[in-house]
């Protein structure tokens, strides 16, 4: 038989039994929709997971030292290499090499200075912390009331509540628009000694300075500024500003020690690059370009594995629903044999070829697998929706930013249809075989 | 056996040696016993016979709807015993066609679709189907009735809507098994006119099963009157 005819003799058929075939079809609705909301949960709360920690800068981003510094990062000291020579300089130079390795996005250093704020006439003690540009993007700042520095030059700055609190105990938001003045002790650069000649520079000295700054936000939560960045800052500044005011920082003592004190060595440098992909190729480069390096790649790797394995254990149950339905199936192709059992031998008297009757039955049960694949994906997609509207209005109530915590990508879409209509075809293999094996003289007998 | 004077000459259908046993519990029941006879192409044969005397069992044979425990079966040359499944639906598709005393239409098609039906098996195109059908329902005269579903017919408009199905494919061989079966005296008549002027008209071979000897005394050709799966008689009718 041509399938155009087979197609429609078999929807004729459901159409005979439309209740039944309904529920059975809403059976494998439900299962499939079951399975499409299991997993939109776990590929959206991977997704989720990954946005973050990816915009948190922890697995996009390579942590670079000086190879004297922290040589053993938790290695046995058995395995560290003896040093060859003395230890290339992470300074300015450094800096600019790394900018050009390929896929790294941006290169810059933690600044964090302790430092003394001027506000309404009283001094205030804290910790200055230079933010990236990128800090306006990675979510650092999310749920932050205000608004990010308006540029990275500006002279403005963000405030963490603890310290917002100190300096305006009753209206810490009101601290907004408001300015600040900032003193620091600024490292400036000593001619050298004429009278020393076996030195080339006479170090330098700090001098004290102040800034004005413009507060523009306020920040509830600690930001995370990933590997090496800005956290545990109570006051925060373009990074651009931090590095222009040269203000001196905890290690420049030991510049003090080297053959050039005054050329700015940086403690660490924080390399973001374009994706956790690209991480490996940018570290290995810069290893050979002779620093430390440290990421968290193993950490992405050892995450993508967790999610995984939640997702399979989330397909499995999601899986079991089907499963039952496919059950339904069965049990409505099999009854449907029995009732059609005369026509079945109809079918055989007049021409009908075993394989016509088998395909019949299978056209049936896959009609049923692609209608419910269909109905289950959309009602997959609408429970989706309900979670991420409960889960937000949830987090609403606790002035929490909203999200998504489930995602129906295409590829589930095509794959949910497929997995039901091949478990119909399936569940529908046992009944069409029968009915194909049907003896026609037997089945014309039937009453 | 040969051939009888109303047929072309050539054997519409062969039966060698033909036995069909079936086993029920203990009991083994010859259905069909060592039956040998020719059906020449053409002829309208009466298989006549009380009940379980194999009548319709050879009918089945003939038809391919079952198969032969030894024996050979030979359709235009073709022998039904060493054809596949596949080859058998084929037989069934192209070669016969088989009216029930029963009618067999299905319930919830129209009698157009009903007549349809073995078109969409033997694969014949859409185009092409309309014509076959409407032609085929003209012939046993139920045109006015081709949207009407078999519930909204007669018995006698069943039979002869069965009737125009069997010969949509334009058989060469008919099978009824008892077609008037099912029907009053004078719509009996009317379906067996109708099945003799297919005979003569068309030339269809056709082979009836009945136990109506006198209905098959005035339309068929040959009678052949079984008994305990056996041939007890064949001779033409009076």
């Amino acid at each position: 038989m041509k399938r155009r005819d087979l197609g429609e003799l078999a929807f004729r058929n459901l159409r005979e039994a439309a209740l039944r075939n309904s529920l059975t079809t809403l059976g494998i609705a439900v299962g499939v929709a079951s399975l499409v909301a299991m997993l939109s949960l776990g590929v959206g709360l991977q997704n989720l997971a990954n946005d973050r920690l990816s915009r948190s800068g922890l697995f996009d981003a390579i942590f670079v030292t000086p190879k004297s510094n922290n040589p053993t990062f938790g290695r046995p000291r058995n395995e560290i290499p003896e040093p060859t020579g003395p230890p290339k300089p992470l300074n300015q130079e450094a800096r600019k090499e790394i900018e050009t390795i390929p896929n790294v996005t941006e290169v810059y250093p933690e600044i964090r200075f302790p430092t003394e704020i001027h506000y309404d006439g009283n001094p205030f003690t804290t910790v200055v912390a230079g933010v990236s540009p990128s800090g306006k993007t990675d979510g650092s700042f999310d749920g932050m009331t205000g608004s990010f520095f308006s540029s990275p030059a500006a002279n403005e700055a963000i405030l963490q509540i603890d310290f917002a609190r100190q300096l305006a105990p009753q209206q810490p938001y009101g601290l907004i628009g408001k300015s600040i003045v900032l003193r620091y002790a600024e490292r400036e650069a000593l001619p050298p000694d004429p009278g020393d000649k076996d030195s080339g520079s006479a170090g330098f000295s700090i001098v004290p300075k102040e800034q004005s700054l413009r507060i523009v936000g306020v920040i509830e939560t600690d930001p995370a500024g990933g590997l090496g960045a800005f956290g545990r800052g109570r006051l925060f500044i373009p990074l651009q500003v931090a590095e222009t005011l040269r203000a001196a920082q905890t290690n420049d003592l030991r510049d003090l020690l080297r053959d050039s004190p005054n050329q700015k060595n940086y403690e660490s440098l924080t390399v973001r690059v374009s994706g956790a992909s690209k991480v490996k190729d940018a570290e290995d480069t810069i290893k050979k370009m002779g620093f430390t390096t440290y990421s968290l790649l193993d950490a992405t790797n050892g995450l993508r594995l967790v999610f995984a394995v939640f997702d399979l254990f989330l397909g499995i149950f999601g899986s079991l629903a089907l499963v039952v339905a496919s059950l339904g199936i069965v049990n409505t192709l099999v009854m449907a044999i029995l009732e059609r059992r005369r026509e079945i031998g109809i079918l055989k008297a007049l021409g009908a070829a075993d394989r016509d009757v088998r395909r019949l039955f299978f056209v049936e049960a896959g009609a049923m697998g692609l209608l419910g694949g269909i109905c289950g994906v959309a009602i997959g997609w609408l429970i989706g929706h309900a979670i991420n509207l409960g889960t937000n209005i949830y987090l609403a109530r606790r002035d929490l930013p909203a999200i998504s915590v489930t995602a129906v990508p295409w590829w589930m879409v095509a794959a949910a249809i497929a997995f039901s209509i091949f478990v119909s075809l399936a569940a529908g293999m046992y009944p069409a075989s029968r009915a194909a094996r049907l003896d026609p003289v037997q089945a014309l007998r039937y009453e | 056996m040969t051939t009888s004077a109303f047929s072309n000459g050539q054997a519409a259908i062969r039966l060698h040696q033909v036995t069909r046993h079936y086993q029920m519990g203990a009991t083994l029941v010859r259905a069909a016993d060592n039956i040998t006879l020719d059906i020449g192409a053409g002829e309208f044969v009466a298989l006549l016979g009380s009940s379980g005397s194999g009548k319709s069992t050879l009918m089945n044979l003939m038809a391919g709807l079952d198969r032969p425990t030894s024996g050979a079966i030979f359709a235009h040359d073709r022998n039904l015993a060493e054809m596949s499944s596949e080859e058998l639906a084929q037989h069934r598709t192209h070669t016969i066609g088989i009216v029930f005393q029963a009618f067999n239409l299905l319930p919830r098609m129209t009698l157009e679709e009903n007549v349809e039906l073995p078109l969409r098996l033997a694969e014949v195109d859409r185009g092409e189907r309309m014509s076959r059908v409407r032609e085929v329902v003209e012939r046993v005269r139920l045109g006015a009735r081709l949207t009407h579903r078999p519930t909204e017919m007669s018995g006698g408009e069943q039979q002869r809507a069965a009737l125009a199905r069997a010969l949509v494919n334009r058989p060469t061989i008919l099978l009824a098994d008892e077609p008037t079966g099912n029907l009053d005296s004078a719509t009996g008549d009317e379906i067996m006119n109708l099945l003799r002027e297919i005979n003569e008209s068309l030339g269809m071979t056709i082979v009836m099963v009945t136990h109506e000897q006198p209905r098959a005394e005035r339309y068929a050709h040959r009678l052949i009157h079984m008994g305990d799966g056996k041939v007890l008689s064949d001779g033409r009718s009076s």
